[in-house]
């Protein structure tokens, strides 16, 4: 699957010029689309107007009768994953003025700007043998010019959905200035029966939902699966031994091992170093819980805490130094910072209620988070200091938030109330707005996000 | 907890082991050989039937007229006096049949998140753990585990589920120090 390459369809470059995409620095801020009715196209992540911005994407140009049915559905994913956002909005093909027959063709912008459609997705697809080709090119109606250069993409016709993902990709870079996320995949918990014999298994799919791939039967309980940088390897909880112990999947060959030389009887919560080459982990021995460094390599293991509380639920910050995790040192969860040797730890959190499983934004200005309050679970975001506490979600139990590759949008699972309770998955940007649920077959728990493939 | 009288907690290991399997999760033992016994928590009588619950020597008597589990507050792992006073009688249980060895299971309820209750699970087997070996138990016989709130025997989400579910459950079987890990 990453037999995919890159050609650039068209040498124009001057028009780039005026629409450079500076990336905005307001990580913090509301997302929101401007009207650029005079501007360059563009949506500007800062405070202001929540108004998607109008896009039309006609059918993608089939090139030959055999790459009629994949055009279609192509068009339909890019679609899909724009509006997805929240930022953009689908313009019906019913409201179309005109219609492209031809990816060549010089573009009607009259056509287009009387539709009040401010950006203007076009492409073709072929289909020789099992290779499919896709072509595309953003337009920003309103300037009249096009957006960046037109884009090839090559691969076998099974990865059309990554095709798809990764033009979807391109087009929200090019129109937010900010890194997609589209082209990329969740490994989560599948649950399935009832709360008291719920069985389950771990499964990878992409960010959408489709392709859904199970990764282990549901024999034993296992939990918390977490990706490596690369998206190859898989470090997960699972009680197959008997004891809860952190075993290391391989993705390509779906091989899994237990991990060595772990300390305690138990040990779980598991994450990655941000070089992949070690993890941390929390073990117990009696009563006591602490963090643990881990290389994979040898085995070897340093001991990061060594308080008599519990200290679990380790992130790094993402350039390694520094860890983030949750301990009730203090009488109840809260969050703390602490060297990425070990050493004094610093307190984040400081309002009402506990917090737990931090989480560290791949852009090192976040940390999300799961807090509990008053009888109702929140996932929310603070600054690395523990200022600007934003709640972004509530409900009877929201838990496990996990970081799009950009930074912009967190994962999380939500469980409902009462016997008859399930879990499954749900995105939110992390301005709060656009809470969505991510269609799974069953229920789901413990979401982690891969990076952009 | 402390509104909860010993009696009460006794029908609700009573209810508890009659629903559920004790060993369903392979603590190979003669745990559920009399989980479908009858309620006899009264007195030894002539007519015991060996294996029942009124048999002193069976496992049954053990789940069932001792008590094989005892309950937390929320977010605690301290034993409360009818906790202890069941683990008296665990201990004694386990002192008078040294052919037997037990896993301590430790449990919370659904409100907290995953990787914490695992810690507190794993507090709650501890606390049951070292009052076992305070009475006499060899701690070679004792091995804990904690499942945080991934088993609950209760399902619904109010107060009267989660007290049951927060829980150290004592799972024994049939064996010898050294015979199993």
């Amino acid at each position: 699957m990453r037999q995919f390459f890159l050609v650039t369809a068209r040498g124009a470059l001057s028009l780039l010029a005026a629409l450079v995409l500076a990336v905005t620095a307001a990580a913090f801020g509301a997302v929101s689309p401007a009207a650029a009715q005079d501007g360059p196209l563009r949506i500007d992540i800062t405070e202001g107007v929540i108004e998607p911005l109008p896009f039309a994407a006609p059918d993608f140009v089939a090139e030959n009768a055999a790459a009629q049915d994949y055009a279609g559905r192509l068009t339909q994913v890019v679609a899909d994953d724009l509006t997805g956002t929240g930022l953009f909005r689908r313009i019906p093909r019913e409201a179309f003025i005109s219609n492209v027959t031809s990816f060549s063709s010089p573009v009607a912008y009259a056509d287009w700007k009387a539709i009040n459609a401010q950006a203007l997705i076009t492409g073709a697809v072929s289909l020789e043998g099992d290779r499919l080709i896709v072509k595309f090119r953003v337009y920003d109606v309103f300037s009249g010019a096009e957006l960046g250069e037109g884009m090839q993409f090559a691969g076998t016709a099974d990865g059309w959905r990554r095709m798809a993902h990764k033009v979807a990709d391109q087009v929200y870079s090019r129109i937010t200035g900010e890194g997609g996320y589209f082209d990329s995949r969740i490994v989560f918990v599948s649950e399935s029966g009832p709360k008291d014999q719920r069985a389950k298994r771990l499964a990878i799919m992409d960010y959408d939902g489709a392709n859904v791939q199970y990764l282990t039967g549901s024999g034993s309980i296992v939990l918390a699966p977490r990706f490596s940088p690369n998206g190859d390897r898989v470090i997960y909880t699972s009680y197959e031994s008997g004891n809860p112990r952190v075993h290391l999947l391989n993705v390509g060959d779906v091989q899994s091992r237990i991990l060595p030389a772990q300390m305690g009887n138990m040990s779980f919560a598991p994450r990655f170093t941000p070089n992949g080459q070690g993890l941390l982990l929390s073990s117990t021995s009696g009563s006591n819980t602490d963090i643990y460094r881990m290389d994979i390599g040898s085995g070897a293991t340093t001991q990061l805490t060594s308080a008599p509380s519990i200290e679990t639920a380790p992130s790094y910050s993402p350039d390694g130094s520094q860890i983030v995790f949750e301990s009730d040192r203090s009488g109840s969860q809260q969050l703390y910072i602490m060297p990425a040797g070990g050493g004094e730890a610093t307190r984040i959190s400081f309002g009402p209620g506990r917090y737990g499983t931090p989480v560290w934004s791949p852009r090192g200005d976040l940390i999300a988070f799961t807090k509990q309050n008053a009888g109702r679970f929140h996932i929310g975001v603070m600054r690395t200091d523990g200022s600007e506490e934003r709640l972004l979600t509530a409900s009877f139990l929201d838990e496990s938030p996990t970081w799009a590759p950009n930074g912009r949008v967190i994962m999380f699972a939500r469980e409902t109330q009462g016997a008859e309770g399930t879990s499954s998955l749900y995105s939110v940007d992390v301005s709060g707005r656009n809470l969505r649920p991510v269609p799974t077959p069953d229920g789901a728990s413990d979401p982690s996000w891969g990076p952009l493939q | 907890m402390t509104h909860l009288s010993k009696a009460l907690i006794v029908a609700a290991g009573l209810l508890a082991a009659a629903c559920t399997n004790p060993d369903r999760f392979g603590a190979d033992g003669a745990g559920g050989a009399g989980a479908n016994g009858g309620y006899g928590a009264g007195g030894i009588g002539s007519d015991v039937i060996p294996g029942s619950p009124n048999d002193p020597r069976s496992p049954a008597y053990f789940n069932q007229t001792i008590g094989d589990r005892v309950l937390f507050a929320v977010d605690q792992s301290t034993l409360s006096a009818e906790a202890q006073s069941i683990l008296d009688g665990q201990a004694q249980w386990l002192q008078t049949n040294a052919d037997y060895l037990a896993v301590i299971e430790g449990h919370a309820d659904e409100q907290g998140t995953r990787e914490y209750n695992i810690a507190l699970g794993a507090r709650r087997a501890n606390a049951v753990m070292e009052y076992l070996v305070g009475r006499g138990v060899a701690p070679n016989r004792l091995r804990t585990i904690s499942y945080g709130k991934e088993r609950p025997i209760e399902i619904c989400s109010d107060e009267a589920c989660y007290a049951k579910n927060r829980r150290a459950v004592t799972v024994i079987s049939f064996g010898t120090a050294g015979a199993t890990s």
